[in-house]
């Protein structure tokens, strides 16, 4: 931000927006894998985010009445919350879950759609995705949707109405990074709504990575909460976000194979 | 009457409603959806809706996932 105000011919960002709400913040962050909810908490507020995703689940029926939930300590008044449909199969399951995340979250109409295929890849199971955004959108839902780096299915999800398409870089929890940047170029190319990266990110650099490549925002959960110290990694993202963007906007060098001195060679003495 | 709550069995007073099993769990006031044979009955309908004989009913809540 800072070197917008040094530099006034740049030109400014836009705002991201969602269903409507700027967000100053493109980093999007999952609340799963933390030690304790303090950690989350102190996680999730060092990453910047605005946008936070929950899981659905039984309540724990045994529990001390007075023990703290996710969403006192995620108050909804302060970060828009994004409910998932994670651990999904069906079509059927996901929408089941995003009306029971809308009667939970006082019909906030938000979520995000993830309708896996495979235990193993966690990969997205494309033809339910569909099907389940279909019903969503008709229902009313705000869908930001987890899918493949796969173009075309990437423009159809948003032809069907959804309000973000979010390939992922590699599978859930992996770390691998991105790897499909030029799949992920193509999407960016076509979009017209925001295209988040969701899944795949491993350390900061991933992050950049994404966000140079012209995303809108990059969404992840693992890369921080199993980070040796998940607190310094959700600061290093929130910097990496920054970074990546401030790179894309600013437009990169073209790449040359051979070399181009940077000093001159005129007035050389020797 | 028995009717299964989060998929455990659970004997409840006769024409008892949402709200009373949510009374009896400790869980009044919590934030959480419920579902009964899988329709969502709204916060606004805990009081009035009356649980029968064999409902399947489910609490859910957030939380941390990504």
């Amino acid at each position: 931000m800072s070197a917008v105000q040094e530099h006034p011919s740049l030109p400014e960002d836009k705002p991201l927006v969602l269903d409507g709400k700027r967000y100053e913040s493109r980093l999007l962050v999952g609340t799963g894998k933390y030690r304790d909810l303090e950690e989350t908490r102190l996680a999730i507020e060092a990453s910047g985010a605005e946008i936070v995703t929950v899981a659905v689940r039984r309540t724990n029926l045994g529990q001390n009445p007075d023990e703290p939930n996710l969403l006192d300590v995620l108050p909804p008044e302060r970060y828009t919350i994004l409910p998932n449909t994670a651990g999904c199969y069906t079509a059927e399951d996901a929408v089941r879950t995003c009306r029971l995340a809308r009667e939970l979250l006082d019909g906030h109409n938000l979520v995000k759609l993830e309708v896996l295929g495979d235990e193993k890849t966690l990969y997205p199971n494309v033809t339910e995705t569909l099907a389940a955004a279909e019903t969503l959108v008709k229902d009313g839902f705000k869908v930001m949707v987890y899918t493949t780096d796969d173009p075309l299915i990437a423009q159809r999800l948003e032809e069907m109405g959804c309000i973000a398409v979010m390939p992922l870089g590699a599978p859930i929890g992996s770390g691998l990074g991105i790897r499909n940047p030029y799949n992920i170029r193509m999407i960016l190319e076509n979009a017209k709504v925001p295209v988040l990266v969701d899944a795949g990110v491993g350390t900061a650099s991933d992050a950049t990575i994404a966000m140079e490549l012209g995303c809108d925002g990059v969404l992840m959960n693992t890369a921080i909460a199993q980070a040796g110290d998940p607190i310094r990694m959700a600061r290093a993202m929130k910097l990496a976000i920054e970074s990546g963007r401030e790179a894309w906007l600013a437009g990169r060098m073209p790449r040359k194979l051979y070399a181009s001195a940077s000093s001159p060679l005129e007035g050389t003495f020797f | 009457m028995q009717v299964i709550v989060n998929g455990e069995p659970m004997t409840l007073a006769d024409a008892s409603s949402v709200a009373d099993l949510l009374n009896q769990l400790t869980l009044t006031g919590r934030r959480i959806a419920v579902e009964v044979n899988l329709e969502i009955v709204p916060r606004s309908q805990h009081d009035q809706h009356r649980l029968r004989e064999g409902d399947r009913v489910e609490v859910v809540g957030a939380i941390g996932g990504g």
